[in-house]
């Protein structure tokens, strides 16, 4: 009895993420290359094994600390540890990585490409996982995750920068363009962050109306649902004309940079985009609110400005922040299509590598956009918790 | 004082209240009775405007309501709604200096009021002024909803089904508080239920409604035993009126000279409990108490009986 006691209560000590993230890691160390070598930037690689590129000690030392990550992953349920063994291994993977492309690449030879291939993405993907559940576990609040957040952003920024990685492939792309990439980088931001305040601009206001007035529900939030399902590329065709016309119109708007392609149609498309989420969630968030508080504001002589800007808007602020989450990580995702249509953004890396079948210069455009979307996503979550610490109407039904 | 006259209020063809005038006193507590439908939160609704009337008008004090804009004329009139309504984001101190805070008042008036306040309603400010609604039990949060209303000094409360969301104990207590603190202050209070035993138990006069019409605005014991109507009379309850008839009069009211070797009650206990207890203890006089506890007196069941008759 106590035997399987025992039993039972040890194997409930495995733990079922670890599991799953210690098997993909596994299977992809066995069977996928950990190196890709290219003669050149555009030729296709050929994996190298791990122990023909690195020194003795990453030989042994690398597999080591994965083993250890792994039996902490499986064994270990305190979340500090498991982030510490998380993080850990992630940096021990990263200097792994340095080293092979420092190793494999002739002193001086700038023609040579050595990338991370698919085992290094796998694991670092699986490291990444066990990190953010580590994260989720030990609850940190808002102002710590923030912090947590700038500093593996930076950190990892500090690393690029002054750390061993610059014979790295994405490393190699990133010096050839390291002058257009904060201007990319910049325009980036600016059209997914411009667009997003110009739809919560027109998108609140919208979203109060469509809520005081039921009868214009259906039809605005019918319109934006269609534009929602145009494909971005035919939405970028659609405003070419009429964008093309206006700037050959008006001598004034073609000054402003308004062309048929470009940032403009780019920004007006993203604009257009984000204001379904905007005032969709203005109007469920209104409506969320309790009708008793909205009824007793007004019954103690609230005018209808202080009973929207007192009680209606603080209660519903929660859910409209969350739809301007989805519209933040939805733009810092679209504005890379953008660059088609000559609207700058980090897109144009992407493209140009696909143009040039140069895979490394596709990811210095995607991984950056992917770390941008993921912050926005963190930052706003942590407004949105800062905000809901306040009760809100939601839990008074809970109550 | 509150003067209605020949207050209408229809939504297209739909007449929800018809033509009705009723005048409440200073210093007395209306009730408005009536089953769903009967306009009777409708016709609370428009004394502050809430509901603007199709015809008629409302006169406070002597002075017509619309002659101020509808927000100003509200702060001025307290407002409790069932489920209390109050503000889920802010404290309890913050909810309750909501109209104070509106016109204006100095924060340590605010301050001092706010404390007063709680005190009155039994809700340390120490423990409750800084609490979110969802921490209160629904009896605390009806409470500060009333403090609420009655944090600007209001000469005028209005209560719209206030304890209609109290279990029976709760809500007893929360009416002994109306009525404690109606008598503190001197509100004058138009309060709306569909619950005939607590328009009896508060009202000084009670308004019966059906149809948007008033059919009859009196005293309790009138209405029991002069319904103007056969509806008054189905709903102030014809198989136990003669019971809700005794419970308008306290033993202390009834009681005359003598001793009883029966049991004894309190002078503020109603006949209906007297007669309660007599059944019980199978007596037939009971002992009259004061508050000090000395005897003030005794009632037999005779006596009892013939104030259960019209």
């Amino acid at each position: 009895m106590e035997l399987r006691l025992a039993i039972t209560s040890h194997s409930a000590r495995v733990d079922p993420l670890g599991l799953l993230l210690t098997a993909a890691a596994a299977a992809a160390w066995c069977c996928l290359p950990f190196v890709i070598f290219k003669s050149n930037r555009i030729m296709p690689g050929e994996p190298r094994a791990l122990q023909a590129v690195l020194p003795p000690w990453g030989v042994i030392g690398l597999p080591a600390v994965l083993l250890l990550t792994a039996v902490v992953a499986l064994g270990i349920a305190d979340a500090k540890r498991r982030l510490i063994a998380a993080l850990g291994a992630i940096v021990v993977l990263a200097l792994a990585i340095a080293a092979a492309a420092n190793a494999l690449t002739p002193a001086g030879n700038r023609i040579v490409r050595v990338a991370p291939g698919a085992a290094f993405w796998v694991v670092l993907i699986c490291l990444g996982l066990l990190a953010t559940d580590a994260i989720t576990r030990l609850r940190p609040r808002p102002l710590a995750r923030v912090l947590l957040l700038a500093v593996c952003v930076g950190g990892g920024m500090l690393a690029l920068r002054y750390g061993p990685f610059g014979n790295l492939s994405v490393m190699r792309e990133y010096a050839v363009n390291a002058a257009r990439f904060p201007l990319e980088l910049r325009r980036h931001v600016l059209l997914a962050a411009g667009s997003l305040i110009a739809a919560v601009i027109v998108g609140l206001p919208l979203g109060i109306l469509c809520h005081r007035t039921p009868r214009l529900r259906p039809p605005v939030l019918g319109t934006l649902g269609v534009i929602q399902t145009i494909p971005a590329i035919a939405l970028f065709g659609i405003l070419m004309a009429p964008l093309g016309a206006l700037a050959g119109a008006v001598p004034a708007a073609a000054a402003l940079g308004i062309r048929g392609i470009g940032a403009a149609p780019a920004a007006v498309a993203l604009f257009l985009y984000s204001l379904l989420p905007i005032v969709a969630n203005t109007v469920i968030g209104l409506r969320r609110v309790s009708q008793a508080a909205v009824e007793a504001a007004r019954g103690m002589g609230m005018t209808a400005r202080q009973v929207l800007a007192r009680v209606e808007l603080p209660l519903a602020l929660p859910v409209i922040l969350t739809g301007i989450r989805v519209v933040l990580v939805q733009n810092i995702g679209m504005v890379t299509v953008a660059a088609l249509i000559g609207g700058g953004g980090l897109g144009t890396f992407v493209f140009q590598g696909i143009g040039q079948t140069a895979i490394d210069l596709v990811l210095l455009g995607a991984i950056p956009t992917v770390v941008l979307a993921f912050s926005g996503s963190v930052l706003l979550d942590a407004l949105i918790e800062v905000l809901e610490r306040t009760p809100s109407a939601g839990r008074e039904a809970a109550a | 004082m509150i003067q209605i006259e020949n207050l209408t209020k229809q939504y297209g063809s739909t007449t929800v209240v018809d033509r009705v005038s009723l005048c409440v006193e200073r210093n007395s507590i209306a009730v408005i009775v009536g089953t769903s439908g009967s306009g009777k939160s409708t016709l609370l609704r428009m004394i502050n405007r809430l509901v603007e009337p199709t015809s008629g008008r409302v006169l406070l004090d002597g002075a017509d309501t619309r002659s101020e804009p509808a927000h100003l004329l509200r702060r001025r009139i307290g407002y409790a709604i069932q489920g209390h309504g109050l503000f889920p984001h802010r404290t309890v101190a913050e909810n309750v200096a909501t109209v104070p805070r509106l016109l204006g008042w100095p924060e340590d008036r605010i301050r001092a009021r706010v404390s007063e306040l709680l005190g009155i309603f039994q809700l340390d400010p120490a423990l409750y002024a800084g609490a979110f609604p969802h921490q209160l039990s629904g009896g605390q949060q009806q409470r500060v909803g009333v403090a609420r209303a009655l944090a600007a000094e209001p000469g005028v409360l209005l209560m719209d089904e206030p304890f209609g969301a109290l279990d029976p104990i709760i809500r007893a207590k929360a009416q002994e508080d109306l009525l404690a603190i109606q008598r503190r202050f001197g509100t004058t209070v138009v309060l709306v239920t569909h619950d005939m035993d607590e328009a009896f138990r508060l009202g000084h006069r009670v308004a019966v409604m059906s149809q948007g019409r008033v059919l009859q605005f009196d005293r309790p014991s009138v209405l029991l035993t002069q319904p103007a109507d056969p509806f008054v009379a189905r709903m102030t309850g014809i198989s136990d009126r003669a019971l809700r008839l005794l419970a308008l009069t306290t033993a202390g009211e009834a009681a005359v000279p003598g001793s009883s070797a029966g049991p004894r009650v309190s002078a503020s206990a109603s006949l209906r409990e007297v007669l309660s207890e007599l059944l019980w203890s199978g007596a037939t006089s009971a002992t009259v108490l004061g508050e000090d506890g000395s005897a003030r007196g005794q009632l037999d069941v005779a006596a009892i009986l013939a104030r259960g008759r019209p």
